[in-house]
This record gives structure tokens, C-alpha cells and sequence, in this order.
């Protein structure tokens, strides 16, 4: 692989630190007026999902990493792994629950999911935006309160607990954003 | 084409009124103060040896020129002619120094005060920034109060595996072999300038291996410094003056030692400017200067977080 020098890194660039994959999220140059020029470097480690700061000097080099995200369809989960597919070549990858992580709750089969490979192994997994999901389970609805705040948990056909409103009910499908894990909307009664 | 969308200015055009303002005001201090503005050249056949800084080349006639770094060395030669004191307030380019604080092409507001040592300017310094900030609070401290205050270490007399131990600590195994100098300008912008109080903090006596062309001395406990000073606001680097060197031998041998560290970290090489060398031969006055970064200044005092925010068109626009 190529190396990166301090002037190339930029925001989304990957690379290799002690070993680990990391996301560059900002480079800042410092430079005393009278003094030797460093990069302040924040990076985000692919692994752990841990932000840190480094320093180096102008001119330092950092080892690219073959981290790529691709668009892949969730399959299945046979129990030990779950099971991506490239939806152009069919190619199928297995992430361990490590990769899988928190988007484990918002998984549903046939969504299509980034997959971020690194050397061709799926490092971690980012679930859609937004997903539509039936409610499995939640204290009955009140009728007619659409209009008015409050809310009730409720359990997702995937695992997750989200916060609905009160006026929703078991088996009706709603949109939930992945990020925040907010509930966005009804999508229809089932 | 996304390049395309940068046709429009950094600025927003109320941030370049007060930018208009601020340059009027500035003007209006040093007139107000009989000092005389001087608007030197940008380009010249000789330019900085330091090891640090880059000058941007051009070309005039096809003979190799350079844009300069600061006014320094022509408003020099200016005093040496007796023209007392002196302001510029104009353009200064270094060489691949772009980020949020720093533009290649910057405005540079620099003073020369014939007969005053560094206190004296500090103090004008401190009622400069008064005029655009009244009120605000000012301090100053040594370098080596603060460093110690800091860092539990005595910037001038630690020795230099302490210092480049600390430096490879808080930065990366590339400070294990590195200067003195360089190793405290990483220390101090990494572990102290971070945490300097609001307002106007002016930090003097610097090591003495970071004189520039300050004069060289002994503080009050008898360890060798520099009179040079910074100045720094809101905990970003702002000014820089010196005690002004004026012997011209000590310049001729400061050059020197500034080409053998370029040749050393395979830099290019930089001729020293035998006009200024000329210049402080035939006497330059006693004196006293500062440089201070006015995009720095405007930004600080519109709270703008990027330099291309307070300037027109920053680097990344051209």
C-alpha cells in the first residue's frame, strides 16, 4: 500500500496507526511563527470506534489502509456470523458479531447495509439512515391521542427498543432513524 | 467543479466592513502616535534564513526573487537611515502555511520604537489591542514561569533527553532526536498555549536558543534568554517582538548558524541578505519591534473560528 504524508490527510481518509485502522476527522497545521511546522490529527480508530488525538511533524507519513465501504445486502445470521452479499457479484461475506456491533438491533434481512471491509474483512457495519420496522411489543394504544406529546417503549421486530407515541400499537410498522435511534413516523397499520 | 463554488468570498461583507475599519483604525493609532508608515517592497532578490520559515519564489527578469516573509529586514534598513519610527502595515507570504489559522499570503502589521527595550513595547502592544477590545485583561508572564507553571520544568536549563523525552510524550518517536528549539515550540503550542487565560497574555525572556534577532541576555537569576516576546490572544499566537539585535557581527554569525541547520535538515539554501548585513554595519539605532498578525486579530475579535472567514479571499479561493 502507499503512504500518506501530513499535507494529504483530510477528513475521511483511512489509515494505518499502531496497526489499527483509522479514519482521519481532522487535520489542523500548527505553526509558531518562528517555529517548526506540526499537524494536529484527530482520527477515529475503525476498530475500536475510539477518537484520539495525535501530533506529528510536518511531512510524517501514515501507512494507507484498504478500508473500503461497499453497499451490501443483509442476508441471514447463522448463528455465529452474519452474512453480507455484494448485490453486483454476489459475493458473500461473513461479519462476526464484533464487525456487527450496535447496528445488530436494525438489521433486518434483504436491507441493504454499508459494509466496511479492511484487507477484505468486514471491520464494521452501518445499518441504513432509516428503517421501517414492525412493533412487536408495547402497552396498547390510546385512541385518539395523536395529537399530544408523550411517549411509551416500544420493542422492534429487530430487537431495538424505541420511544413512540402513545397512540401507536403492536404489529404496525414504523420508520426509525438508525443514527439517533428517534422514531420518525407511522408507515401504516398493519 | 466543485472548485467552482468558491468563486465568492470567505468573508461575509459586514466581517469585511469591520476589516476596512480595523485597518483605518490601526492607521489611525500610529498616526495618532506621529510614527511614519512605510510601505516596503514584497519582492526582493534576498529574503529569510530561518529554518522554519519558507519563502514563496518568483521571478523578475529571470533572476530569482522572493516574496517576503515580513518587512523586517527593509524597514531595518530604513532605521539604519535614520528614519526613526516606523510602521508597516501590508502583505507578508510564507511558503506552505495554510490551515485554519494560516494563510500563505496574510496581512502583517509590524513597528520599529528607536530607544525602547521590549517592556515598553508590550505596553503599546497591550493599549493597541485596548483600542479594538477595551477593557480586556492583560497579563504577562516569562516564558519560564509559564513553562514551569506548566510543565514542572525549567525551559532553560533542562537538559535536552528531558526535553526531547517530554517532547516524543506529547507528540510522536520523530521529536526523539529533535532541537532544543523545536522541541519547546512543541511542548509549549501542544501542553501551554492550549490553556493560557483569556485575554492578552505576553510571554518574554525566550529561550535563548530561540532568539530569532533578538538581543541575548541574562534574566534575573542569571540564566542565559532572549528579549523577544509574544504576545497571545485568546490562547492563539499573535505577536512576536524583540529587543532588537543590533549587532551586525552576532547577525552575520546568526546567519550562519541558521544556514548550517537549513543544510543539516536538507532545506534549500538561502543566502544571507548582505544588504541588511551593510545596513547594521553602518549602525542600526537601538530599537525595539513587533510583528503582529492582523487576520489573527480580526478573527479573535469577530470570533471567527477560520482565518477565511475574516479575509477575502483565502488560499483555497485563488
Amino acid at each position: 500500500m502507499s503512504n500518506y504524508s501530513t499535507n494529504e490527510f483530510r477528513s475521511g481518509l483511512k489509515v494505518i496507526l499502531d496497526g489499527d485502522p483509522c479514519s482521519i476527522l481532522d487535520n489542523e497545521l500548527v505553526k509558531p511563527g518562528k517555529g517548526q511546522a506540526f499537524n494536529r490529527v484527530k482520527l477515529r480508530n475503525l476498530k475500536t470506534g475510539r477518537v484520539l488525538e495525535k501530533t506529528f511533524k510536518s511531512g510524517e507519513q501514515l501507512e494507507a489502509a484498504d478500508v473500503m465501504d461497499t453497499d451490501m445486502q443483509y442476508l441471514y445470521n447463522d448463528g455465529d456470523f452474519w452474512c453480507f452479499m455484494e448485490p453486483d457479484t454476489f459475493e458473500q461475506h461473513q461479519a462476526t458479531e464484533n464487525a456487527v456491533g450496535d447496528a445488530l438491533i436494525w438489521l433486518s434481512e434483504q436491507d441493504t447495509c454499508v459494509v466496511t471491509l479492511f484487507n477484505g474483512v468486514p471491520l464494521s457495519v452501518t445499518p441504513p439512515n432509516h428503517v421501517e420496522l414492525e412493533i412487536v411489543e408495547t402497552d396498547p394504544g390510546l385512541r385518539g391521542d395523536t395529537a399530544q406529546g408523550g411517549s411509551k417503549p416500544a420493542k422492534l421486530v429487530t430487537g431495538a427498543v424505541v420511544k413512540v407515541p402513545l397512540f401507536l400499537d403492536q404489529g404496525e410498522i414504523i420508520r426509525v432513524d438508525t443514527r439517533t435511534g428517534e422514531y420518525q413516523g407511522r408507515v401504516s397499520a398493519k | 467543479m466543485e472548485h467552482l463554488n468558491q468563486w465568492q468570498p470567505g468573508a461575509t461583507m459586514a466581517t469585511l466592513r469591520q476589516r476596512s475599519r480595523a485597518l483605518a483604525k490601526l492607521r489611525d493609532f500610529f498616526q495618532q502616535r506621529q510614527i511614519m508608515e512605510v510601505d516596503v517592497p514584497l519582492l526582493s532578490r534576498a529574503t529569510v534564513t530561518d529554518l522554519n520559515i519558507d519563502s514563496i519564489e518568483a521571478r523578475n527578469a529571470n533572476i530569482v526573487a522572493y516574496l517576503q516573509t515580513s518587512p523586517e529586514y527593509f524597514m531595518k534598513r530604513l532605521l539604519a537611515s535614520d528614519s526613526g519610527d516606523i510602521y508597516s502595515l501590508g502583505k507578508a507570504f510564507r511558503d506552505a502555511e495554510s490551515g485554519r489559522r494560516h494563510n500563505p499570503e496574510f496581512t502583517l502589521l509590524e513597528w520599529y520604537r528607536c530607544g525602547w527595550d521590549e517592556h515598553q513595547l508590550m505596553d503599546e502592544v497591550a493599549e493597541l489591542i485596548a483600542t479594538f477590545a477595551p477593557g480586556i485583561a492583560v497579563q504577562r508572564c516569562s516564558y519560564a514561569d509559564v513553562f514551569i507553571q506548566h510543565l514542572q520544568v525549567d525551559p532553560h536549563l533542562v537538559d535536552l533527553t528531558e526535553l526531547q523525552n517530554l517532547a516524543v510524550e506529547a507528540g510522536s518517536e520523530a521529536w526523539a532526536d529533535e532541537t532544543r528549539a523545536n522541541c519547546l515550540d512543541l511542548l509549549f503550542s501542544v501542553l501551554i498555549e492550549p490553556k493560557l487565560d483569556d485575554g492578552l497574555v505576553l510571554v518574554y525572556d525566550y529561550p535563548a536558543c530561540q532568539a530569532a534577532l533578538a538581543k541575548c541576555a541574562e534574566d534575573s537569576q542569571g540564566r542565559r534568554i532572549s528579549r523577544r516576546f509574544e504576545g497571545f490572544l485568546n490562547r492563539v499566537e499573535l505577536a512576536n517582538g524583540y529587543c532588537e539585535l543590533t549587532d551586525a557581527v552576532e547577525q552575520a554569525r546568526r546567519f550562519a548558524e541558521d544556514q548550517r541547520l537549513r543544510k543539516l535538515s536538507e532545506k534549500t539554501a538561502v543566502n544571507a541578505d548582505q544588504l541588511l548585513l551593510a545596513a547594521m554595519q553602518s549602525g542600526l539605532p537601538e530599537c525595539a519591534g513587533v510583528a503582529m498578525g492582523v487576520d489573527r486579530l480580526l478573527m479573535q475579535l469577530q470570533g471567527a473560528d477560520a482565518i477565511d472567514q475574516v479575509m477575502p479571499f483565502s488560499w483555497e479561493r485563488c
